[in-house]
C-alpha cells in the first residue's frame, strides 16, 4: 500500500469543515467561533513550524541536532507542565521540578528503548527518537502537572491538618504522606485510563498514524503496546519524582509548612 | 523548663521569658497581636530569629519532630484527617474522656458528627496522648460553655502537676487566666509584652 500524499487542496477542504462548524456556532451563539478558528490557526502554523524543523533533523541525523530538538521539546514541556498548576511555586521551582522529572523519566525511558529494545542504528536516528521522546514528553508533562496541582492545592486547602500532624510530633513526611499518595494517584490516572481503553473505545493516535502511512496493523500494534508501556513506565516514574520534589519544596529544613513558597 | 530567648517572628518580638516546670503562665492581648504567631513559632511552625530551650537543650539541637512532641501546641481551630475519632489517637483510648464528659463509645462516632465544642475537648485529649512536657494552648476554651470550660480546665490543672508540666496559655477572658495561671502577660499591638 503507498502512502498517498496530502495537496494544500486536501487540507483547505478539511479546513471548510472547521469554518462551517465555527459558522453554525456564530449562528447559536454558543461564543466560541473565535478561539475555535484561532485554535485551527495555531494547529496549522505549530505544526507547519515542527514540520520544517522535523525536515532540516531528518536531513542532518547527527546527534547534536537531534539533542538540540530534544532540548527545545523539554524545556517547552516544563513550561507547559507548570503553567497548568494554579498554585505554583515560586522562583521557578514548579518549571524546575517538572523539567527535571521529566528529563529523568522521559529521557531515560526513551534512550533505553532506542538503545536496547528497537536497536536502532545509530540510536539516535530522528526517525525513532523523536516522535518516541515526544510522545513520552506529552504524557509525562500531563501526568506531572495533574500531580503538582493536586499536592500543591491539596496542601494550600489542608494547611490545619499538616500542621496538626506536624504539631503532634509528626516528621514532614509522615505529614504530606497521604498527600503525596494522592497526588501521584492523580497524576497516573489518565496514563491508566488509556491502557485500559487501549483499541477498545479509542484506537490510539499512533498506530491510527501507521496503519495510514501503510504500516500492516500487526506491526503498529506492536509498536503502540511498546509505547504505551514506555508512557506508563515514563508517566509513573516523572509523576513520582516531581511529586517527591514538590513535597521536599513544601517544607523547610525544620520540617515548617512554607505555603509562602506557592503563588 | 521552657526558656524563650530573643524570640522575633514578623511584628511580634523579640521576646524572652521562661516558664517553669509546673507552673503555668497566661497569655492575653488584643485581636491581631500576635498571640498565636508567638505560640506558632515556640513550637517551630512559623520561621523566627531567636531561640527556644528545653530544659537547656535548643531546638534547633533536636529533629523538629522530637520538639514539637515535647512542646505540644494545641491550635484555637482542630482539625481532623480520619473519618472516626478513633484512629486520631494511635495508642488507645485516652483514660481521662469521662473528665472532658464523653463516654467510651465517642470513639466510634464520625468526625463530622461532632460539635465544634467537641472537637475542641478532644483535640486536648488528643494532644495530651502525646505527653508532651510544654503545653501551648491557644484558647483552649473558647468555644466551650461555662460548664465544659471549667473541665477542660480541671483536666489541664490535673496534667500541669501530675506531670509537672510547663502551660503557656492564650485567652481572652482575663478572669480565666486569673484563675489558671500563676503569672500573665499582655501583648501589644506593636508586638511587645508587659507582665502583669
Amino acid at each position: 500500500m503507498e502512502l498517498i500524499s496530502l495537496s494544500p487542496w486536501d487540507l483547505a477542504l478539511a479546513a471548510l469543515l472547521v469554518l462551517a462548524v465555527a459558522g453554525c456556532s456564530l449562528a447559536t451563539r454558543l461564543g466560541i467561533a473565535r478561539d475555535l478558528i484561532i485554535a485551527a490557526v495555531r494547529t496549522a502554523a505549530q505544526l507547519a513550524l515542527v514540520g520544517l524543523v522535523l525536515e532540516v533533523v531528518f536531513a542532518r541525523g547527527d546527534l547534536i541536532w537531534v539533542a538540540a530538538m530534544a532540548l527545545v521539546m523539554l524545556l517547552l514541556a516544563g513550561r507547559e507542565a507548570a503553567a497548568r498548576q494554579k498554585r505554583r511555586f515560586t522562583g521557578g521551582w514548579s518549571f524546575g521540578a517538572g523539567t527535571l522529572a521529566m528529563f529523568l523519566s522521559s529521557f531515560v525511558t526513551t534512550i533505553l528503548a532506542l538503545l536496547v529494545i528497537i536497536r536502532v542504528r545509530p540510536w539516535y536516528e530522528p526517525q525513532y527518537a523523536i516522535p518516541l521522546l515526544g510522545m513520552l514528553l506529552g504524557n509525562t508533562m500531563t501526568g506531572i502537572a495533574l500531580g503538582m496541582d493536586r499536592l500543591t492545592q491539596g496542601a494550600w486547602d489542608r494547611r490545619a491538618v499538616v500542621e496538626t500532624k506536624l504539631a503532634l510530633g509528626s516528621t514532614a513526611d509522615e505529614a504530606i504522606n497521604d498527600l503525596k499518595r494522592e497526588s501521584m494517584r492523580a497524576g497516573m490516572i489518565p496514563m491508566l485510563n488509556a491502557m485500559a481503553a487501549a483499541g477498545i473505545i479509542s484506537l490510539p493516535g499512533m498506530m491510527t498514524g501507521q496503519i495510514l502511512a501503510g504500516s500492516p496493523p500487526w506491526e503498529a500494534v506492536k509498536y503502540q503496546i511498546l509505547i504505551m508501556f514506555l508512557i506508563a513506565a515514563g508517566t509513573g516514574f516523572g509523576t513520582m519524582a516531581a511529586v517527591w520534589l514538590g513535597a521536599r519544596r513544601l517544607f523547610d529544613e525544620r520540617d515548617r509548612l512554607r505555603l509562602d513558597r506557592l503563588k | 523548663m521552657l526558656r524563650v530567648e530573643g524570640l522575633q517572628v514578623r511584628h511580634v518580638g523579640p521576646a524572652s521569658f521562661s516558664v517553669s516546670a509546673g507552673e503555668c503562665v497566661g497569655l492575653s492581648g488584643p485581636s491581631g497581636s500576635g498571640k498565636t504567631l508567638l505560640l506558632r513559632a515556640i513550637a517551630d511552625l512559623e520561621a523566627h530569629d531567636g531561640q527556644c530551650l528545653l530544659d537547656g537543650t535548643a531546638a534547633h539541637a533536636m529533629p523538629p519532630s522530637q520538639w514539637r512532641g515535647q512542646v505540644g501546641y494545641l491550635a484555637a481551630e482542630s482539625a481532623w484527617w480520619h473519618d472516626t475519632v478513633a484512629p486520631h489517637f494511635p495508642n488507645h483510648t485516652p483514660d481521662n474522656l469521662a473528665d472532658l464528659g464523653f463516654k467510651p463509645e465517642v470513639m466510634q462516632w464520625s468526625v463530622a458528627r461532632l460539635s465544634t465544642g467537641e472537637r475542641q475537648r478532644l483535640a486536648l485529649l488528643r494532644l495530651l496522648a502525646g505527653k508532651p512536657r510544654v503545653l501551648l494552648l491557644d484558647e483552649p476554651t473558647a468555644n466551650l460553655d461555662a460548664g465544659n470550660s471549667r473541665a477542660m480546665e480541671g483536666v489541664l490543672a490535673r496534667y500541669q502537676s501530675e506531670q509537672n508540666a510547663a502551660l503557656l496559655w492564650v485567652a481572652h477572658d482575663t478572669d480565666q487566666l486569673k484563675r489558671v495561671a500563676t503569672r500573665s502577660t499582655t501583648l501589644s499591638t506593636g508586638g511587645q509584652l508587659t507582665w502583669n
